[in-house]
């Protein structure tokens, strides 16, 4: 039998990288709640471990400039917390919507984008926001968008030797709004996820969807028809009857779910479609009511 | 407050109390405060410690801080690690089993199979039909193969990959209904049990028919605490199995005849058990445990991963249900007709028992003069299904009181009013013909649940809407429903079994040692054990121990909602024996009539309560031991008609429940379900709360989402990812509005089960309260989000 090697706990992000180059099979570990499951199911067999987190650099978020920078050991319950969730009201209800308070304590966003889950809750809203994700290797180092990074399911574009240190957010002027669908109140897996956004400073909608097809996806048809129909002049998103249906009816167009155990491809698209009305009306009805985005967390 | 709420040192429960509804979060107060000021070394929080009290659970404070062993965490000295080779086919031929490879490896110590196998072949808890190991054949997909041992549980994990299974795969048998014609898949046949139950005239009509089809999915007992044991071998071929389980003697009989050996030299003792709920009745590990051991002469353990766990247990029977409800127009029950088909899977299990209770429960509660009910339970390649809480009367209730709701409506009469009116009383007739006899407050809790006032209306917050934390409701697509459902169970065990429980007490000064093998799974024995001898012999110095099966006879099942009765009668007859002896010693010390003393704090008093002599001076160092082996009253079997009187008791529960349902995306949120429950009398009210609040959960978890898939036979979901249980915020108000205490005469103090009752009524209740809703037939559970949504868009557009 092969036994474990080690594990290395760096406190730098060098640190990090340097284990990586010196042995590039190292495996990385964040909060563990993918990488211990898949460790307990035999699926994963670490000869090497580097863990994150003790790289503080890496667990803490900042505004640079126009952009919020968030480290990619920056867990979910941190993302709830006042400051961040008001800054990013969709993360912070995405955030909400994942596990339990102990898996929201101890799993990233770095991991949620590390394990590339169509499911991964906080994908649709990083996609809708623009995000960009921070990616260096000891000699190296790049930006890819969300759609650039997962490249299939459970499948993202990282090379050997190379990380996620942040993710890279502009900072506008926004209404976002985050919806999952799900057969139990709380820690389920989505069966369907919408995140929408509506950028008032640039005048551009996002618009991403989890579990529905075998990436997050971008609604692009619906974001274009629906930057098309709101008048930004005034801020307004039109209170017309179909509105918010047709607004659905486009975003369930861009999915491509299948049926799985968890449940059947007809209803995901149908879900989606409410998903999508839905979002549309809450953020027109905000935007009338010049409401904050409200987050439910603790 | 309600009855349960009363947080003052006095027992709670009063009898007569009136029916008093309490807002929403009392109960679970009542049972904090209560708790929390904890102070006491004896495990007696502010109580008396006597019946009736809610004494806590001695090992409460180590299982809230994760002190507590559970059999996970045994371990002995230069132990291996046992794994198990399961089958990945519902059906298939073997052709071979080629163990070279795993039998080389470097630290495994045993590869054993069939052929290592030196006594029975085959198991079960009623028909022997289930092979420890499969031979030739497989019938379900999980069906053991070949075990390991390992100086490694990773180790263990390789080998068992490394043994070579040459399979011949056949068309798994998988509907239920075509195993009735199908080809057998065993030579015992297709069909465990069919049972013709025909009652009154059966040709009777109703001027009203109301017929409807309905089916439940497999719900899983999803217990925390996963299968595991340690065996550990002697030199003189004996072995100690230390064992989570329902019942240690009859695992220890099926054990030995498989192992070869004479039933003294297989010991078993109870380890920690992280909940049961049916699903260790079967033996799983214990066989290839133990030949494991006496091979490697080494300790071997076994813990079953989840997965492990979901294919290695027996589940709930699924169940397909037609039924017809003939009525008079006033709402007099005239007939009931049914069909009742349960899946039983590869191997019999109980499958005859579950389907005898499904069967005699079929037409509820009421007064049903005439029935004619088919129950089959068959065999097919699907998972083995057995006991689980309600067993068999899970699955009717919510038929037949789906087909109550339907008559109301039919009738158009109040629902409550039609259960109210057919309500069945202790000179009534079950339609097998018994007598229901005992004490059968049906209309009682029918009213009690029913009076329960409405929660407030769901206010805006999305966590408690419908979808909870994923944020996805609508306010104005939520729409309220309400819904009521009554039902009813056996306690103890049917049909003629001569059932019986064993206990010893022995006082020694002021403290007593109770030695029974009852199972405490987490219902609370061990509290009732303590209460008893209290009462009995006015000590609180209490030792319960389980023995191990060479110690004690055996005490039964801790199942059929039986241990408070039988194992609690058997500690009871104890107790009342020593305490027999020790007043005749003490009479005879002190030259008065035995009549004349009692028992009272650590003393034998006068019959005015003055101390005479204190039972260290009595027994101390001369200590008084009796054993005594207790029965219920016998049963019959039933005959070819399903008639009899094949029941002890029996005891009835109603639910009322009020959900949110977002109508546009089929979320459901269940708001509150209120109970009534006839409980003979409360012995320990926190514990008692804990089970109705337990099993109230467990039926909204079949209600809508509980549901081991299974597709060709093979479960889609044996994951807690996967495999929904409620969470907090799925998890109603729980209100507690009556407690109904009339004594069954033939219960040790008048207490009937109340372990399974909350888990009958709850699902359909909370099906009725989406029904109401959403004006949707809903006929199957569990009610699943397109299930409501796609009916109610077409019901919607029609
Ligand atoms: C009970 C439970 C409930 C869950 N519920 C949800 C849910 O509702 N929604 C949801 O989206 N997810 C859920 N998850 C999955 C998981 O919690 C999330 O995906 C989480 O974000 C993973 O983060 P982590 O820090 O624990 O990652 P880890 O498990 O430590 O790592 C996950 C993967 O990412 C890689 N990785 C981690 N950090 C980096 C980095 N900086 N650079 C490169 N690769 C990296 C690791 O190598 C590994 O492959 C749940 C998990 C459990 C156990």
């Amino acid at each position: 039998m092969a036994t474990m090697s080690g594990i290395a706990r760096p406190v730098s992000v060098e640190g990090v990288l340097d284990v990586l180059d010196e042995d590039p099979a190292t495996q990385v570990l964040a909060g563990g709640t993918d990488f211990m499951v898949e460790v307990n199911y035999g699926h994963r067999k670490p000869q090497s471990i580097v863990a994150l987190s003790r790289v503080a650099g890496m667990r803490t978020w900042q505004v640079v400039e126009d952009h919020l920078v968030i480290g990619a050991g920056v867990t979910y319950s941190q993302v709830m917390k006042e400051q961040l969730a008001d800054l990013l009201p969709g993360l912070a209800q995405a955030a909400r919507t994942v596990g339990s308070p102990q898996i929201r304590n101890a799993g990233t966003i770095g991991g949620n984008l590390g394990t590339a889950s169509p499911a991964g809750d906080s994908l649709p809203i990083l996609l809708a926001l623009d995000a960009l994700v921070n990616i260096r290797s000891k000699h190296s180092s790049r930006s890819l968008r969300v759609d650039e990074y997962v490249i299939g399911p459970k499948k993202h574009a990282l090379q050997p030797g190379e990380i996620i240190v942040s993710v890279r957010i502009p900072l506008s002027d926004t209404s976002q709004e985050f919806l999952k669908v799900g057969t139990r109140n709380a820690m389920v897996i989505s069966v369907a996820g919408l995140a929408l956004v509506v950028d008032w400073k640039s005048g551009r909608v996002g618009c991403g969807l989890g579990s529905v097809g075998p990436t997050p996806i971008r609604a692009s048809e619906a974001e274009a028809w629906l930057a098309g129909v709101i008048d930004w002049e005034n801020r307004r998103i039109p209170d017309r009857d179909g509105y918010g249906q047709e607004f659905g009816r486009l975003v369930a167009r861009a999915a491509s779910p299948i049926d799985d155990h968890r449940s059947s491809a007809a209803y995901r698209s149908y879900a989606l479609s409410v998903c999508g009305k839905r979002a549309y009306e809450r953020i027109r009805r905000q935007q009338r009511q010049v409401l904050p985005g409200i987050v439910n967390g603790e | 407050m309600s009855p349960m709420s009363s947080a003052s040192p006095v027992p709670p429960v009063l009898p007569m109390s009136p029916p008093m509804p309490v807002a929403p979060d009392t109960t679970r107060e009542g049972g904090r405060r209560e708790s929390s000021g904890s102070n006491g070394s004896n495990g007696m929080i502010g109580t008396s410690g006597l019946i009736g009290s809610s004494v806590i659970r001695p090992d409460a404070v180590d299982k809230a801080r994760g002190d507590f062993a559970f059999s996970s965490d045994l371990w002995a000295e230069g132990m291996l690690w046992g794994k198990v080779l399961r089958s990945p086919h519902p059906s298939a031929r073997i052709l071979s089993i080629d163990t070279a490879r795993a039998q080389q490896m470097p630290g495994v110590m045993a590869v054993l199979t069939w052929a290592d196998l030196p006594g029975d072949q085959v198991f079960g808890l009623d028909a022997k039909d289930q092979p420890v190991f499969a031979h030739d054949v497989v019938r379900y997909a999980g069906e053991p193969i070949a075990a390991v041992a390992a100086t490694h549980p990773e180790l263990a994990r390789q080998a068992v990959d490394a043994i070579v299974v040459d399979f011949e795969p056949a068309i798994p048998l998988v509907d239920p209904d075509e195993a009735l014609s199908a080809p057998a898949t065993h030579e015992a046949g297709n069909v465990f049990r069919h049972i013709t139950l025909r009652h009154g005239d059966i040709k009777a009509e109703g001027d009203v028919v109301v017929e409807g089809t309905y089916e439940v999915g497999m719900q899983d007992q999803a217990f925390m605490g996963p299968e595991s044991g340690l065996a550990i071998p002697s030199s003189d071929g004996s072995v100690d199995l230390y064992i989570s389980t329902q019942w240690l003697h009859v695992d220890r009989d099926q054990v030995a005849a498989c192992l070869g050996l004479p039933p003294e030299l297989v010991r078993l003792h109870l380890a920690g058990v992280g909940g049961a709920f049916g699903a260790r009745e079967d033996i799983t590990i214990q066989v290839q445990l133990c030949l494991l051991a006496l091979r490697t002469r080494r300790p071997v353990k076994m813990v079953f991963s989840r997965a492990e766990s979901f294919l290695g247990h027996v589940h709930r029977h699924p169940a397909r249900m037609w039924y017809r409800h003939h009525a008079r127009r006033d709402g007099t029950l005239v007939k009931v007709e049914a069909r009742i088909v349960l899946d039983g899977g590869a191997y019999m299990s109980s499958s005859a028992a579950v389907i005898a209770n499904a069967t005699c429960f079929a037409a509820g509660p009421y007064r049903v003069p005439s029935a004619a009910v088919d129950g089959f339970a068959v065999r097919t390649n699907n998972p083995p299904c057995g006991a689980m809480r309600g067993f068999g009367a899970v699955q009717v209730c919510f038929a037949y009181e789906s087909q109550m709701d339907r008559l109301a409506d039919a009738l158009q009469m109040d629902p409550i009013e039609l259960r109210l009116k057919n309500a069945i009383c202790s000179t009534d007739r079950l339609i097998t013909g018994q007598v229901v006899g005992g004490t059968a407050p049906v209309a009682e809790v029918i009213r009690a649940a029913a009076e329960a006032p409405l929660p407030e209306p769901a206010s805006g917050d999305l966590l408690e809407l419908p979808g909870g934390a994923g944020r996805c409701a609508e306010y104005d697509k939520v729409v309220r429903g309400t819904g009521f459902a009554v039902g009813f169970k056996n306690l103890l065990y049917s049909e003629g079994f001569d059932d019986f429980s064993t206990a010893r007490c022995r006082l020694d000064g002021d403290m007593a040692t109770i030695t029974c093998a009852a199972a405490e799974v987490g219902q609370g024995f061990v509290t009732l054990a303590r209460q008893v001898v209290t009462e009995t012999l006015g000590v609180t110095k209490v030792r319960i121990s389980s023995g191990d099966t060479n110690e004690i006879g055996s005490a039964g099942s801790t199942s059929a909602s039986r241990q408070s009765w039988m194992s609690g009668g058997a500690v009871l007859e104890a107790c009342k024996a020593v305490a027999d002896r020790v007043l005749s010693m003490a009479a005879d010390t002190l030259q008065v009539r035995p009549e004349t003393l009692r028992l009272s704090v650590g003393y034998v008093v006068s019959g005015d309560g003055i101390p005479l002599i204190s039972l260290n001076d009595l027994t101390r160092g001369k200590p008084v031991e009796e054993s005594v082996v207790f029965h219920h009253k016998p049963t019959d079997p039933l005959d070819s008609d399903g008639q009899g009187n094949a029941h002890v008791s029996f005891a009835f529960v109603a639910h009322k429940a009020v959900v949110d349902v977002d109508v546009e995306l089929g979320l459901v949120r269940v708001v509150q379900l209120s109970t009534a429950q006839d409980v003979g009398k409360v012995l320990n009210p926190l514990q008692l709360l804990g089970q109705i609040e337990g099993g109230t959960l467990q039926g909204v978890g079949l209600a809508v989402m509980e549901e081991l898939l299974v597709a060709d036979g093979i479960v889609q979901n044996p994951s807690f990812t996967d495999y929904l249980i409620p969470t907090t915020l799925d998890a109603p108000d729980i209100v507690v509005t009556r407690l109904v205490e009339e004594p069954d005469p033939l219960a040790p103090f008048g207490a009937k089960g109340a372990g399974e009752m909350p888990a009958i009524s709850s699902t359909p209740a909370v099906v009725s309260a989406i029904r109401n809703a959403t004006g949707l037939a809903l006929s199957r559970v569990p009610v699943r989000p397109q299930d409501i949504a796609f009916g109610y868009a077409k019901s919607d557009s029609a």
